[in-house]
C-alpha cells in the first residue's frame, strides 16, 4: 500500500498585475511561502515539480538558483493549463512511489495584457498557393475552418450541452460569470474584485457568442506552490504542524481518451468524467460528501458543462444545479468561492495549484471573510487543451 | 480559372464534397494525414466521402480573433450523418437570431484568394439548407 500524502505547506502570490516582479521573482515568493507555510526548509525537499508554460525553459532549475540548489531532482512539466497540477502530481508520485519523503511543486506564470490566446496570428500570404501541413492547408485555418480561439473553442463546448438537454442560454451562461465575479469580492488575491451585475456581464464586448469578456478568464501575473509529505513523515512533525497539514484523499491526472468528433472540437468531458470518478473512488468519497468544489471555468461555458463532468448534479442537470442556487457560496455546494478562472485570474501554470490553495485554505477555517463554515471536504479540477485533466480530492486533518 | 482546395479533404471535381481517412479496422474518421488510429491503433486507411448535407450541432459567433481573421464569422461543428466536421457557418446572418442549434445546412464552397499565376483557392462552409 502506498503512502498517504498530505499538504504541508501551501502558497499564493496575489494574481493580477505584477510589473516589478519577474517569473522568478513569483515563483520564489511561491515556493518560500509554501515552505514557511510547512515550516520546512529547501533542504528538507527531496524532490521538485516545475511548471511554467510561456517562459523560460529549465524553469525549475533557474528557481533553485534562486532558492536553494540542493541537488535534488527536478521535474520541468508542461501540460497546458493543467501545468502546475502536474507539477503536484510528479512530487505526490515521487512520495507514493518511496523515493521521496517531501516534495515541493511550483506553478508560475506572467501573463498580465497578453490579450487572446491564440497563438496563431496570420502570417502574410502570397506567392503561389503552397500545401502545407497534416491537412495540407493552402492556408491559415483558424477562421476559415471554424475556430482556433479559446473562447471560440469553449463558447461551442457550452453550446452544444445546451443543444443536448436544452435550458442553457446567453443569460444562464452569463449568470455564472455574475456568481463568480460575486465571489471574487471577498477574495483579496483576486485578480478582480469587481461585482458585475448581469445586464452589465452581458452588454459587454462580446468575444465569441455567448461569451462576453467577463465571461472569459482573466490573464495575470502569478504564482502558487505547496509542499508535500509522506504520512510517516507527517507524523514525525509538530502537532501544530500535523492539525493544519490537508489530507490529499485522491489525486489523478488523465488525458483525452478517443471519442467521435474529439479531434474535431476537443472534448473536455470524457477525461473530466474518468478523472472525477477515479478519484471519488480513490478518496472513497463521492460528490454528495463534498463542501466546496473549485473547476476550471476558463469560461462561464466550460462551468456548466463540469457540473455535471464532475457529478455534482444529475447527468443532463446542469442548468437546473445552477438554478437552483447551489453553486452560489451560500448554496448546498460552493462552486468557485474564490471568483474562479473569470475574476481570481488565469496565470495558467499556477492554476492547477492556485485552486488546491483555495480548497485547502477552507479546509484549514483560515480563509476569512470568505470561508466555508466547517469545510472539512473539497475539489479542485483544472483541465489543460489538449487535453489534460488534474483532480484533487482534499480533507481536512482529523486533528 | 485553375482552383485549388484551401485544404486536402476537400475535393473540387465532381464536387464539392469532403472526403475522410477512415480506420479499415474500426471505422473511426479523420481529416487530416494519419500516422494511426487514434481509437484502435490500426495502420490502415480508406478514403470516405462525406455527406454534404448535416445538423449543426453547435456553434459560437467569433467577434474578437487573429489578426486578419474577419470578424464576426460563426463558426460551428456539424453532424454529417454520423462524421463531425469543423467549419465555419456561411451565407447566413451571423447574430443568435440566425443561427440556431440543430438547423439542417448544406456544404458549399468559399473563396479564399488568387495566387500570383492567377490560381484560385477554395475554401468550404455550410449553409442554411431550410
Amino acid at each position: 500500500m502506498a503512502e498517504n500524502v498530505w499538504i504541508l505547506g501551501i502558497h499564493m502570490t496575489k494574481f493580477g498585475k505584477h510589473k516589478d516582479k519577474d517569473l522568478l521573482d513569483l515563483g520564489a515568493e511561491a515556493a518560500i511561502g509554501a515552505l514557511q507555510d510547512a515550516g520546512v526548509t529547501i533542504a528538507d525537499i527531496d524532490v521538485i515539480g516545475a511548471g511554467n508554460l510561456m517562459g523560460a525553459p529549465g524553469f525549475g532549475q533557474l528557481l533553485q538558483k534562486q532558492i536553494g540548489q540542493t541537488g535534488v531532482p527536478v521535474f520541468n512539466v508542461a501540460n497546458a493549463c493543467a501545468t502546475g497540477a502536474t507539477a503536484l502530481r510528479v512530487a505526490i508520485m515521487a512520495i507514493k512511489a518511496g523515493e521521496a519523503d517531501a516534495g515541493l511543486a511550483v506553478g508560475v506564470e506572467k501573463l498580465a495584457g497578453a490579450g487572446l490566446l491564440t497563438g496563431n496570428a496570420r502570417a502574410a500570404e502570397g506567392g503561389h498557393w503552397v500545401r502545407d501541413g497534416r491537412y495540407g492547408a493552402v492556408a491559415a485555418l483558424d477562421g476559415r475552418v471554424g475556430t482556433e480561439t479559446m473562447p471560440g473553442v469553449f463558447a461551442q463546448i457550452g453550446m452544444e450541452y445546451g443543444h443536448k438537454y436544452g435550458g442553457a442560454d446567453f443569460e444562464l451562461f452569463a449568470s455564472i460569470s455574475e456568481k463568480n465575479h460575486a465571489h471574487s469580492t471577498l477574495n483579496p488575491k483576486a485578480a478582480y474584485n469587481k461585482r458585475f451585475t448581469l445586464e452589465e456581464i452581458m452588454n459587454d464586448v462580446m468575444i465569441a457568442y455567448p461569451n462576453t469578456r467577463p465571461m472569459c478568464s482573466a490573464n495575470c501575473d502569478g504564482g502558487a506552490a505547496a509542499v508535500v509529505v509522506s504520512e510517516t513523515k507527517l507524523r514525525t512533525l509538530s502537532t501544530e504542524q500535523q492539525r493544519r497539514a490537508v489530507k490529499v484523499s485522491a489525486s489523478v491526472l488523465t488525458s483525452d481518451p478517443f471519442q467521435e468528433a474529439c479531434q474535431v472540437l476537443p472534448d473536455v468531458n470524457t477525461l473530466t468524467r474518468q478523472a472525477a470518478a477515479t478519484a471519488y473512488e480513490q478518496a472513497g468519497i463521492g460528490p454528495e460528501d463534498l463542501d466546496l468544489v473549485e473547476l476550471h471555468d476558463c469560461f462561464a461555458t466550460a462551468e456548466l458543462v463540469h457540473y455535471d463532468n464532475l457529478q455534482l448534479c444529475e447527468p443532463g442537470g446542469a442548468v437546473d444545479f445552477f438554478k437552483s442556487g447551489a453553486p452560489w457560496r451560500d448554496g448546498r455546494l460552493p462552486v468557485n468561492v474564490s471568483g474562479g478562472l473569470q475574476s481570481k485570474g488565469h496565470p495558467i501554470a499556477a492554476t492547477g495549484i492556485a485552486n488546491i490553495w483555495e480548497i485547502a485554505t477552507h479546509l484549514r477555517g483560515e480563509a476569512g471573510d470568505r470561508q466555508i463554515p466547517g469545510a472539512k471536504v473539497g475539489l479542485a479540477h483544472v483541465i489543460g487543451l489538449g487535453s489534460a485533466c488534474g483532480v484533487h480530492v482534499l480533507e481536512k486533518s482529523a486533528l | 480559372m485553375d482552383s485549388i482546395p484551401l485544404v486536402d479533404y476537400l475535393m473540387l471535381d465532381d464536387g464539392p464534397y469532403l472526403v475522410a481517412n477512415e480506420c479499415t479496422h474500426c471505422q473511426a474518421r479523420y481529416f487530416d494525414r494519419r500516422s494511426g488510429c487514434a481509437k484502435c491503433g490500426g495502420q490502415d486507411f480508406r478514403s470516405v466521402r462525406i455527406a454534404d448535407i448535416g445538423t449543426l450541432r453547435t456553434f459560437t459567433i467569433v467577434h474578437f480573433a487573429a489578426e486578419g481573421v474577419e470578424v464576426p464569422f460563426v463558426a460551428g461543428i456539424v453532424d454529417c450523418d454520423g462524421t463531425s466536421v469543423r467549419s465555419n457557418i456561411v451565407n447566413v446572418s451571423p447574430d443568435p437570431q440566425h443561427v440556431r442549434t440543430g438547423m439542417k445546412v448544406r456544404l458549399t464552397t468559399v473563396p479564399v484568394g488568387v495566387d500570383e499565376s492567377g490560381v484560385q483557392a477554395l475554401g468550404f462552409g455550410f449553409e442554411p439548407a431550410e
